[in-house]
């Protein structure tokens, strides 16, 4: 839509047997359009061999994956925009993500699919990237995280009480 | 409250999912999730809110409808805590999408959580607008967001830039309010509210001068200093990549410089040093150090020039294509198509290293170089070049021999040097990949051969031989077929041989046998079959001895079930059998066939190119012989800028209109298939009046099919300015003018006649200004559509264009109402008109401004199909038409 603004128009985590792990859509697609560029992107992305380059021309855009374990991430950009930096970024949020989980591994995406989405949108907003330090995000996230914890502990010890006094 | 009420934990959700052997298993454990889902929703339940979202997104990224759950994440939103807040955004985020209207229903929480004493709850605000926000969104929380790039936390600021990007982009007026503010922000130390800062300039400098001309003069020294601490700073492990500190920070100061040194002397001037330092001191080693060298090249590209910086930056280039990473040299390729522009010399000297990234394994890197060598040949390396390419065509992959081909038989028509070699090459596609070729190609080669008179016997004889090699290849064959009809006796006398030559043995007999093998051979299609029944009936009057072997084979397919060949069959037989007499006037060889008429109709509707003839004789057909769709096609419109005045597209068009087909064969045949009767002159020359037999004099034009109004005599003289010049075949066409022929099937003839005065003024208009041309964009009886254009500085893609209704009849239109239609690739925005009755006589007028933007700007043209409807004395009446020469460029 606005292809002179570069901006990464989404963020997709596919593993290799083309199930979907994370989503991210920066750019506006139906939900139909959603479901066709994953199937079509999916299709070329894993049939490609292992030691061809990491980009994909693909509808006049461009999408950039990289491979880590059973895991595809890809970004899809425009024409004009930095690959390399693209295949940066997408380290970056890895080694994010591997810091938060501890040696990250695809089950851990599945089973806490809602923590990889918080981590992300440290790292991006309106498809650009926020922060480069891995550390100020890791704070980030932990403050966040232990805010959930407080307001759970209260939400029990309230409901404790409220299940004292109605005895 | 019932703990189980809520059925069961999102873990074990994603268990049940996970270990669904097959997908209608998944589909009921879904089924049930949701019904309890939905049955909580009803309920109106708050306990299980967050874990049931939590749910949905899980069940929404597997692909199923999640829609009612999309109030949930309002309700989440709008409640007290943190942890209701922070998934509530994470839903609204993946489920919803700014074209959805209960997003408006956000507007109100968004502002109060832009508000929240707790930064954290801003930070969630902020992020969910950023990524989801809508036009309207925009407008009303902007204040907020301005205000919140003062916060006193850097990492609200950070995401409160990145927020206002998506608001400037949503809208553009927006843009002033925020130039100071983002100028503070350059002056932070803290890296996230530097990069994101940065990338705030950036993108105010694409959508408002005004915010250029203010950065370039106040920010451009101290973005240098800046860029030159980042690079000279120490070792900090906090942001070091593979030994550099913060890549992304230096990408984003030179992207900011690129936009800031662009047509600027002093401002370039100011960034050399700074510039020189990256590129030599960064280490190319690591992806981070080659991002960052990729970066620096493409602003060294970009700014005015100093021819160091760009020997240096070329170098930089030759090194990445030398590496033996696949990425680097992807994008040392992708590079160098925009160095062509700065120092095609240079790009040159790297020619035999691209040539063989041609040939590499990578798709993504063979298609990058080939349309690399594309923009490399010339007149003096085409023979090499062409040679490889060719060489390679027969070991390369299926898929890309499509690519391949299309690119090589266009190098091969623009810069063929003789007619020899352009026939010589040719062939030899079409022997390699002729199933590959577009009609539009042998099409072309047929005319070439036509109007070569000396090389008849030597084309026909390397026919024969190709096809006894490569019958397997369509094209080839209808080539061969034809040529064997035209010109059988050359083949079988070997009348005509050049030095070159080696004499062959070919029988009346051999020549028959081809024609006679392309009729039966299962694989041949109905236009193959149609050429030969053809060349067969012209070959029975030529080879006398055979004369009673093809009447047999035409007579078998007086049974065909093909309609078509049924007919020809029958009509050819008799004229075999009855009309002895006038065969051989019938039969005689087609009329050399107008290679500028022919060319002329084919730039008309193809890309630019330039035509390289060597003498008035040569003319050699030019332009690329494919679709739109193909990439190559995409290539061409990047040079398309610097085209000249456009061509007669419409009048081609016209004539096609019309059905007054001058031209001896149809240029568009749409399909890649040729439709099954009718195209093919040939075949309409001999179908015409037989039997009897009507004695045409072969000299004189064909009309092929009968005018179909009385705008007829515009087609002769369409076709008088193409013949009197020569020349009218070299000028160029608006780029990628063919898009809007395919649209216009539809239209109606009423609207040509406006369309060529409108074109008049489109002509004579300079259309690389801002200027652009108004046009007549539609007139019927009464009434007559005016457009005029104007374009918003700093977004090439958009035109704002004024139309203006006139009514010349001499009754009042009441209820008047414009309406417009866009291809896909274009948005289009209408405000509403000045009026909705529209005076009589001309005495006023009404105007109604819309704005279009087009998302393929430079590569398609704009198009539009336009429907008025209005009322006169009571009567409805409505008016459809289509607008397809809007001046190049917008």
């Amino acid at each position: 839509m606005y292809s002179s603004f570069y901006h990464i128009h989404f963020v997709l985590l596919i593993s290799r047997q083309g199930k979907v792990r994370l989503t991210k859509w920066y750019s506006p697609y139906s939900q139909k359009e959603r479901s066709k560029v994953i199937r079509e992107l999916s299709g070329v992305i894993l049939t490609r061999g292992p030691k061809l380059c990491n980009f994909v021309e693909w509808r006049g855009f461009k999408v950039v994956y990289k491979r880590y374990a059973s895991l595809y991430f890809c970004m899809c950009i425009d024409q004009d925009d930095n690959e390399l930096e693209i295949l940066q970024i997408i380290h970056h949020f890895v080694e994010i993500l591997d810091r938060y989980f501890g040696n990250v591994c695809e089950l851990d995406l599945i089973f806490n699919f809602h923590k990889a989405y918080f981590i992300l949108d440290e790292i991006l907003i309106a498809g650009e990237l926020q922060e480069s330090s891995k550390r100020t995000i890791a704070r980030l996230i932990d403050a966040q995280d232990s805010l959930v914890e407080i307001a759970k502990e209260q939400a029990s010890s309230i409901s404790n009480m409220i299940a004292q006094v109605t005895k | 409250m019932n703990p189980f009420s809520s059925g069961t934990r999102l873990r074990d959700m994603i268990r049940a999912i996970r270990a669904c052997k097959t997908a209608a298993e998944e589909r009921a454990v879904v089924r049930k999730e949701c019904a309890t889902i939905r049955a909580a929703v009803s309920e109106n339940d708050q306990d299980y809110r967050h874990r049931n979202l939590a749910k949905l997104m899980f069940i929404h990224m597997l692909g199923y409808p999640t829609h009612f759950g999309q109030m949930e994440c309002l309700k989440s939103i709008a409640s007290a805590g943190f942890p209701e807040k922070r998934i509530g955004y994470l839903g609204l985020m993946l489920l919803l999408d700014e074209r959805q209207e209960v997003l408006m229903l956000v507007t109100n929480s968004l502002k109060q959580d832009l508000n929240h004493t707790n930064q954290y709850i801003v930070g969630l605000a902020l992020c969910a607008l950023g990524n989801i926000c809508s036009a309207e969104m925009a407008r009303d929380l902007a204040p907020e967001v301005e205000r919140l790039l003062q916060f006193r936390d850097p990492n609200i600021r950070k995401k409160a830039a990145l927020c206002s990007i998506r608001i400037i982009k949503k809208v553009p007026d927006l843009a002033e309010n925020f130039i100071s503010p983002a100028a503070a922000l350059l002056k932070e130390k803290h890296h996230g509210v530097l990069i994101t800062g940065v990338q705030l300039c950036t993108d105010l400098c694409k959508v408002s001068t005004e915010a250029l001309d203010y950065f370039r003069k106040r920010c451009t020294e101290g973005l240098v200093k800046v860029l030159k601490d980042v690079v000279n700073s120490p070792y900090s492990p906090e942001y070091d990549m593979s030994g550099i500190t913060d890549p992304f920070l230096h990408i984003r100061f030179l992207r900011l410089l690129r936009i800031l040194g662009q047509g600027d002397a002093d401002a370039s001037d100011c960034m050399n040093d700074i510039l020189a330092q990256v590129a030599t001191k960064t280490e190319p080693n690591k992806n981070a150090g080659n991002a960052i060298l990729y970066e620096c090249v493409e602003t060294i590209m970009s700014i005015e020039d100093n021819s160091g910086l760009r020997v240096l930056a070329i170098n930089i280039l030759g090194r990445f294509l030398s590496n033996r990473d696949n990425n680097i040299r992807y994008v040392a390729l992708n590079m160098l198509m925009k160095a062509i522009a700065v120092d095609a010399q240079a790009v040159q000297r790297h020619r035999a290293t691209i040539l063989e990234c041609v040939k590499d394994s990578d798709a993504s890197i063979r298609k990058r170089a080939l349309e690399l060598i594309f923009l490399l040949v010339n007149e003096s390396n085409v023979k090499p070049l062409t040679k490889e390419l060719i060489d390679y065509l027969e070991v390369s992959d299926q898929e890309f021999k499509e690519d391949l081909t299309a690119k090589i038989c266009s190098i091969v028509e623009k810069f063929s040097p003789e007619k020899q070699w352009y026939i010589d090459q040719m062939l030899k596609v079409l022997s390699e990949a002729g199933n590959f070729v577009k009609d539009e190609v042998w099409h072309a080669l047929i005319v070439v051969i036509s109007n070569a008179p000396d090389l008849h016997g030597y084309t026909v004889r390397a026919l024969y031989r190709a096809v006894q090699t490569s019958g397997e290849q369509e094209s080839l064959v209808r080539v061969a077929v034809w040529c064997i009809g035209e010109y059988g006796e050359m083949l079988v006398n070997n009348v005509g041989m050049l030095n070159i030559e080696e004499p062959i043995t070919v029988t009346e007999s051999d020549a028959v046998d081809v024609l006679e093998i392309a009729m039966k051979r299962h694989t041949s299609d109905i236009t193959t079959r149609a050429m030969s029944l053809i060349a067969l009936l012209k070959l029975s009057s030529r080879f006398p001895s055979c004369s009673q072997r093809v009447k047999e084979i035409i007579v078998q397919h007086k049974g065909g079930l093909v309609l078509e060949l049924q007919q020809r069959s029958i009509e050819f037989n008799s004229i075999i059998e009855r009309h002895q007499n006038i065969r051989p006037a019938l039969v005689e060889r087609m009329p050399v066939l107008d290679e500028a008429t022919y060319s002329g109709k084919r730039a008309g509707s193809l890309p630019p190119t330039v035509s390289t003839s060597t003498g008035s004789s040569l003319n050699l057909p030019n332009g690329v012989a494919k679709p739109p769709a193909a990439p190559l096609v995409d290539l061409l419109d990047l040079t398309s800028d610097d085209a000249p005045a456009p061509s007669s597209s419409d009048g081609d068009f016209l004539q096609d209109l019309l059905g007054v087909d001058l031209a001896p064969i149809p240029s568009l045949s749409g399909t890649s298939q040729a439709p099954p009767s009718g195209t093919d002159v040939l075949l309409d020359l001999l179908s015409i009046g037989t039997p009897p037999p009507v004695q045409t004099n072969p000299s004189t034009p064909i009309i092929s099919s009968p005018s179909q109004n009385s705008q007829t005599s515009v087609a002769p003289l369409e076709r008088l300015s193409s013949l009197s010049s020569p020349l009218s075949t070299q000028v160029s066409s608006p780029a990628g003018a063919s898009p809007i022929v395919d649209l216009l099937d539809g239209l109606s003839p009423s609207l040509s006649m406006p369309d060529n005065k409108a074109q008049e003024s489109n002509f004579s208009g300079d259309n690389n200004g801002l200027v652009y041309p108004s046009i007549v964009a539609f007139q019927s009886g009464s009434l007559k559509m005016m457009f005029s254009f104007s374009k918003p500085p700093g977004n090439p893609q958009t035109t704002i264009i004024q139309a203006t209704f006139t009514n010349m009849s001499s009754n009042v239109y009441t209820d008047f109402i414009f309406q417009a239609a866009v291809p896909k690739f274009v948005q289009l925005h209408l405000d509403p008109a000045s009026s909705n009755s529209l005076p009589a006589s001309g005495n006023g007028s009404v105007t109604q401004k819309f704005r279009v933007t087009n998302s393929q700007h430079g590569q398609k043209p704009l198009a539009m199909r336009i429907r008025i409807a209005y009322k006169v004395n009571g009567q409805d009446v409505l008016e459809q038409g289509q607008i397809n020469k809007f001046p190049a460029g917008l």
